[in-house]
């Protein structure tokens, strides 16, 4: 057994000036930082990120996403009770979250998300925002900007499946695609169109993305709304208001227009659900806390999560996410 | 028998793929932040020793494949098969060629190898990680030149070629990574 770190001291000085750099740009936008739990009794739903439950019950959380938006409504609350003309906060945080069965060249199990609300903002401008922070980490580091570039999900599909995401009623397309590549299409998502679009995009279209350059891929399928709301893209097709940022084919972020109905909210959590149970995936209990926040009122506000280990393994060609951990999985 | 998850997976595991043992070579976790995790592997198929990518759903399990690496010593061959012997239990066994794959190359009398066996048959022979053999033929020594870092092909007794540095002489004896099939040094 090592037990030496993984990551060089130069890399920590890297991660360290990263960091800084950050917090001085939030400071300088006027962003408020805060600290919000690790240990939730409720958990993420999303079928796909799971959890890691502790003996008393509670679960270390995957995103601080849920007590974040809670602040938000009840900062909206509090001056909205108060009276007073003071500006609604946007709030920003570096949190260590945890993902179980995560682990690869990309990912562990513990890591860093970079979190922050925009409040008034749509997801698009806050890709405007997204862009004025990566710009000054850039310069942090006296680096020449890469520049972003943009693509449509929908239009990637169509483009090469010659079907929009959500005419997709099976997934023999995607099937027939990988065939007449000769790619390995495993048999056990014949039945899940939202699986068959992740290896579909893994394996077709972020090749394509330029491979010193951020890309924004920007309306997913509704389907795959997550936590964003429903929108309209130009062409008038319902699409999620959410985006993802890549760096070459490496993911980064992902940013929604935050979702505020908690009915709506409350039905796509009981539909996770229910997709867990089809997948044999345990349940979790509904943040309670959230929907109710919901309902007291969110402000209408963008939000994003952006993974500071893999913006350090880009922003200084680092290989393996262990080059930028102190301890990584293997060594924790 | 076992059960593996793609979680488990790691290079030299052995699973049943499609009624075949199996053993991964290499994977990579492959997963988009809110979609399906995948394993995206390299397998190669123990019985026709064929090399290919393979990518799972994460979360799917298989059969750990009842494939035993025993250490076993090389006898001869004989032309069609290659002969080994347990020197524990002194059992023999034949080896045919699919399952010596390349292998046949480095080996020696007597050598220990690695032998993998499927249902008591064995399916797959690794040979020593390194090798010690005497060169049968190659170009004439360049004497004193030990600097210029150039090399020749020498031929090996067993039908291998090794690259060796100029200075290296018929007859002499060197020693050889099978498993990058370069010369390591000279052997005094």
């Amino acid at each position: 057994m090592n037990w030496r770190p993984g990551a060089s001291l130069s890399s920590l000085r890297e991660a360290a000036l990263l960091r800084r750099s950050i917090h001085a740009w939030m400071e300088l936008q006027g962003v408020l930082e805060v600290q919000t739990p690790a240990l939730s009794g409720a958990a993420a739903t999303d079928p796909h990120v799971l959890s890691i439950r502790t003996d008393s019950g509670r679960f270390l959380h995957t995103s601080p996403e849920f007590p974040m938006k809670r602040l938000l409504a009840a900062h909206a609350c509090e001056i909205a009770e108060s009276g007073s003309l003071e500006r609604q906060p946007d709030l920003y945080q570096i949190a260590t979250v945890f993902r179980a069965e995560e682990s690869g060249r990309f990912h562990n199990t513990e890591f860093t998300l970079l979190e922050w609300y925009r409040v008034g903002m749509d997801h698009v401008e806050l890709m405007a925002d997204l862009e004025t922070l990566l710009q000054s980490v850039w310069q942090a580091f006296g680096k020449s900007w890469p520049g972003v570039q943009s693509r449509r999900y929908g239009e990637e599909v169509h483009r090469l499946l010659g079907v929009w995401p959500e005419q997709m009623t099976s997934t023999d397309t995607i099937a027939d695609y990988f065939a007449a590549a000769d790619r390995s299409y495993p048999e056990a998502i014949a039945t899940d169109v939202d699986a068959a679009l992740d290896l579909f995009m893994d394996e077709f279209v972020l090749p394509e993305f330029a491979p010193d350059a951020f890309t924004l891929l920007v309306d997913y399928p509704a389907s795959q709304s997550a936590l964003a709301r429903l929108g309209q893209d130009d062409q008038g097709r319902e699409v999620a208001q959410r985006f993802e940022l890549y760096f070459g084919q490496v993911e980064l972020a992902n940013g929604f227009h935050e979702l505020s109905d908690a009915a709506t909210q409350r039905v796509r959590f009981e539909s996770d659900l229910l997709k867990r149970e089809r997948l044999g995936v345990a349940s979790v209990p509904v943040d309670e806390h959230l929907l109710d926040a919901l309902s007291a009122g969110l402000p209408d506000c963008a939000g994003i999560a952006l993974g500071l280990e893999r913006l350090h393994m880009v922003l200084a060609q680092h290989e393996h996410i262990r080059e930028v951990l102190s301890f990584d999985d293997q060594r924790a | 028998m076992a059960n593996y998850g793609t979680n488990d997976f790691k290079g030299g595991l052995k699973i049943m793929l499609d009624g075949d043992p199996h053993s991964i070579v290499s994977n990579e976790f492959v997963k988009p932040g809110k979609g399906q995790a995948f394993t995206r592997t390299r397998v190669r198929n123990l019985k026709t020793g064929r090399v290919v990518e393979r990518t799972f759903k994460g979360g799917e399990s298989f059969e750990a494949a009842d494939v035993m690496d025993t250490p076993m010593q090389f006898l001869y061959a004989d032309g069609e098969h290659y002969h080994f012997m347990n020197p524990e239990t002194f059992e023999q066994l034949a080896a045919d060629k699919t399952a010596v794959g390349d292998a046949y190359l480095w080996l020696m009398d007597e050598a220990m190898c690695e032998v993998t066996l499927y249902n008591g048959q064995p399916m797959a022979v690794t040979p020593p990680n390194f090798v010690e053999m005497v060169i049968k033929e190659t170009d004439p020594g360049l004497r004193g030149d030990t600097a210029t870092g150039g090399t020749k092909p020498a031929h090996m007794e067993t039908g291998a070629t090794v690259k060796v540095p100029l200075f290296i002489e018929e007859g002499e004896k060197i020693k050889i990574d099978t498993r990058s099939g370069e010369y390591v040094s000279r052997v005094k």
